[in-house]
């Protein structure tokens, strides 16, 4: 069995849940536009990833097999539903600004799957670090994300000028692909070959192997 | 370790699986979240409801131009509405009533009221309302010469729902002063830069009325005609159906069933 360091510390480099699991990339294009969503987005997560551990964690042996994903996912919606109230009451622009997002963190994979994967079979206690852990693990890869978006997209950080803009009367040409979806595709991509370089191990292996013959139909 | 999914739990006589059990932790799971969920809700509700309110006088702001796009204080916004004097109208009319407590009518509510709404027929309604209420508010901005501005409640469909804005008018009542929509479905990006704040700057100073009717037109092209060119605004570019139900609803709001009368009067009453 893993020690609690392991439980909290592992997914954020080795068992990263956006660049090894590749899960919760839906919200990770979304949300990084802006810094300030990203972090909102970072901190509704892990409310919701721990606070759903935890729970199912206490409920698991209780919880019946046949109903088990049905259960979890009712505390999970119930969970977001507060978190999003939440967020309307104290952060009303951000949670304007983040729409549907906050309420999509239901659908999320992380939550289901840590809740699945890990809260099932495991004490409250450590299901919490395995929570926060992962919710650490998919927060700074998205914060990564929003550090090159914002400021090469719209020359901002966090609202403040970073490169200023032609538009406001400064140097830099804004790159408009970065306010756009697939550019987050672009920058998880690169990190993730990043990642998988440094850590080798982190590479799946081959399903199967492609035959010299075909290689040669492929070039054709 | 504790046991895997599927099997019995270690307490004697106990069966997770059984039906009895199902039953039991379905039921209250259910009952437990909805308590929570509407425990939240309700006591979120009042600080929600101010917040909404003051993301709607911020936006009644930046229509006259008073405040710019950033977000500020309560307080403060607060104390620049104020100068806003908040007066309710019969739409059919446009005279002054004083029918209701103008801070106490909700007035989207008001349109699902059949005694304060009357329905609209299918070809009087080219900005899809469905049905239009009797009364509606105005803020108007005065100074020391009477009104300088006057902000009026618009909204219409755009291509995936309902727009919700303010308009500024300017007090010749004939020119636009400023524009914002507060809420609002269309795709970001393409009708979602119905809020982006260069847009939006193309409108003050487009002229409303042509032979007493409103004219702005959102076109591709403005005409190279002066007098044609100053009813007219660039529509927004990959979204002819939102720059469409923008030009649908301007000019709703702008002519005889929505605020033309009460316009009319304001500037018979100035004199221009």
């Amino acid at each position: 069995m893993s020690t609690a360091r392991e439980v909290l510390l592992d997914p954020i480099l080795d068992n990263n849940p956006i660049t090894l699991q590749v899960l919760g990339i839906c919200s990770a294009l979304a949300v990084t536009i802006k810094l300030s969503t990203t972090l909102v987005m970072c901190i509704s997560v892990m409310a919701v990833t721990i606070a759903s551990n935890v729970l199912i964690s206490l409920l698991r042996n209780v919880i019946p097999a046949n109903i088990r994903i049905i259960v979890q996912m009712t505390i999970i919606a119930s969970l977001v539903i507060v978190v999003d109230q939440i967020l309307q009451a104290v952060a009303y622009d951000l949670s304007k600004s983040m729409s549907v997002f906050v309420g999509l963190i239901i659908t999320n994979c992380i939550v289901l799957g840590r809740a699945e994967a890990f809260a099932m079979q495991n004490g409250p206690w450590r299901s919490a670090l395995d929570g926060l852990g992962n919710a650490l693990g998919y927060g700074l890869l998205l914060i990564a994300v929003a550090v090159i978006r914002e400021p090469l997209g719209a020359g901002t950080l966090l609202g403040y000028t970073v490169l200023p803009s032609v538009s406001s009367g400064g140097w830099y040409y804004t790159n408009g692909l970065l306010l756009l979806s697939p550019s987050a595709f672009f920058i998880i991509g690169l990190i993730i070959w990043a990642l998988r370089s440094w850590k080798p191990e982190q590479v799946e292996e081959p399903e199967y192997q492609i035959t010299h013959s075909a290689q040669f139909m492929e070039t054709v | 370790m504790p046991n895997t999914a599927g099997s019995n739990s270690d307490k004697k006589g106990y069966n997770k699986d059984s039906i009895g059990n199902i039953l039991l932790v379905a039921i209250t799971v259910c009952l437990l979240c909805s308590i929570i969920v509407a425990g939240t809700a309700v006591a979120l509700k009042p600080a929600q409801l101010e917040n909404r309110e003051l993301d709607i006088r911020q936006n009644i702001l930046r229509a006259a131009g008073l405040m710019g796009a950033a977000a500020q204080p309560a307080e403060q916004v607060n104390a620049l509405f104020e100068q806003f004097s908040v007066k309710l109208i019969e739409l059919e009319t446009g005279e002054y009533s004083g029918a209701i407590d103008p801070g106490k009518f909700d007035q989207l509510k008001s349109t699902k009221d059949p005694a304060m709404s009357t329905v609209l027929s299918d070809d009087g309604d080219p900005a899809t309302l469905r049905r239009l209420e009797k009364y509606a508010l105005v803020y108007l901005l005065e100074g020391e010469q009477g009104i300088e501005k006057v902000v009026l409640p618009i909204r219409g469909y755009g291509l995936w729902g309902t727009l919700y804005g303010y308009v500024a008018v300017a007090n010749d009542f004939d020119t636009i002063d400023g524009l914002t929509f507060y809420s609002h479905k269309e795709t970001p990006g393409l009708g979602g830069e119905v809020d982006n704040p260069e847009w939006k700057a193309l409108w003050p100073g487009v002229k409303i009325y042509s032979d007493g009717q409103p004219a702005i037109a959102l076109v591709k092209t403005r005409s190279s005609t002066p007098e044609q060119a100053a009813f007219e605004v660039d529509a927004l570019s990959g979204a002819s159906l939102t720059s469409r139900g923008v030009q649908n609803l301007m000019r709703f709001w702008l002519g005889d069933r929505g605020f033309g009368p009460y316009l009319k009067k304001l500037s018979g009453e100035s004199g221009v």
